[in-house]
């Protein structure tokens, strides 16, 4: 599996979507405090932890004895480049040139 | 109220030495990030990143806290406004760790004020320079990050 495989493939499961979203609310969290708001077992929030990282969109560190998780967002913006980004630009400069075009060029 | 901690990591098909000029040599970040990070890099010297724009504007200052080559950069980061003002300066610490072919380039960004503009600016802003550094050290074009400011 690619990288980026891997990366729509974490992405697709709505728990661990979740998991990003807590994670975007307060970055650094323990596996204890993320368990708390997942109706799910620690073997399991575990497990959807490990999809994500392995894809890039989570990583840890350590401090202390406690594993702290943080959002990685970096394969997202990669992904919004190659595959979102890219097919807006035509638009957006259509979208330009109609609004140049209406406006008589003034702004220009 | 505590500091704000955020990490960024992306997977870069090079070498650490490479990765590590593209985050001090000014004519290669300002090929990929728009700006250009110049100090002398020894431990307490001062560095600054200017824009690459001619205008020589420079948009951030701090100091050279660690400088391991190839392995790991550690600086102080403020607006040029905060320079004076330790108790504002932020912190980033570059890891460089080779795996396998790779390099694993972490960017951990700490000591910022929750909610803050920098807060606001890096969060923004990270994602975007290091998916550009990748494209560039891997396919010798970066993103069209800057595109727009110029």
């Amino acid at each position: 599996m690619t990288k980026t495989d891997k990366v729509f493939k974490a992405l697709a499961d709505p728990s661990r979507r979740k998991l990003l979203d807590l994670l975007y609310a307060s970055d650094g969290q323990t596996l204890n405090e993320l368990c708390e708001h997942l109706d799910m077992t620690r073997q399991a929030v575990t497990q959807h932890l490990a999809v994500l990282e392995a894809a890039n969109l989570v990583v840890t560190t350590w401090q202390g004895r406690e594993k702290l998780h943080y959002l990685n967002p970096v394969p997202v913006y990669e992904i919004y480049e190659r595959w979102i980004a890219k097919f807006e630009r035509p638009r957006l400069r259509a979208l330009r040139e109609l609004k140049k075009r209406l406006e008589g060029e003034k702004d220009e | 109220m505590s500091k704000s901690k955020f990490m960024y990591v992306t997977y870069i098909r090079t070498t650490p030495e490479k990765v590590f000029k593209a985050l001090t040599e000014p004519e290669v970040t300002r090929q990929y990030w728009g700006h250009e990070n110049v100090s002398d890099w020894k431990p307490g010297s001062p560095w600054k990143h200017r824009a690459a724009d001619g205008s020589g504007t420079v948009r951030l200052v701090g100091e050279v806290v660690e400088h391991t080559p190839p392995r790991r950069l550690v600086i102080t980061w403020a607006s040029p406004a905060d320079a004076e003002n330790k108790a504002k300066h932020t912190r980033v610490t570059f890891d460089v760790e080779p795996i396998e072919d790779m390099v694993r380039l972490t960017v951990t960004h700490d000591e910022l004020e929750p909610g803050s503009e920098m807060e606001q600016g890096i969060v923004a802003g990270w994602p975007r320079v290091l998916s550009s550094l990748k494209s560039f050290i891997e396919t010798g074009t970066a993103l069209s990050t800057w595109a727009g400011k110029k």
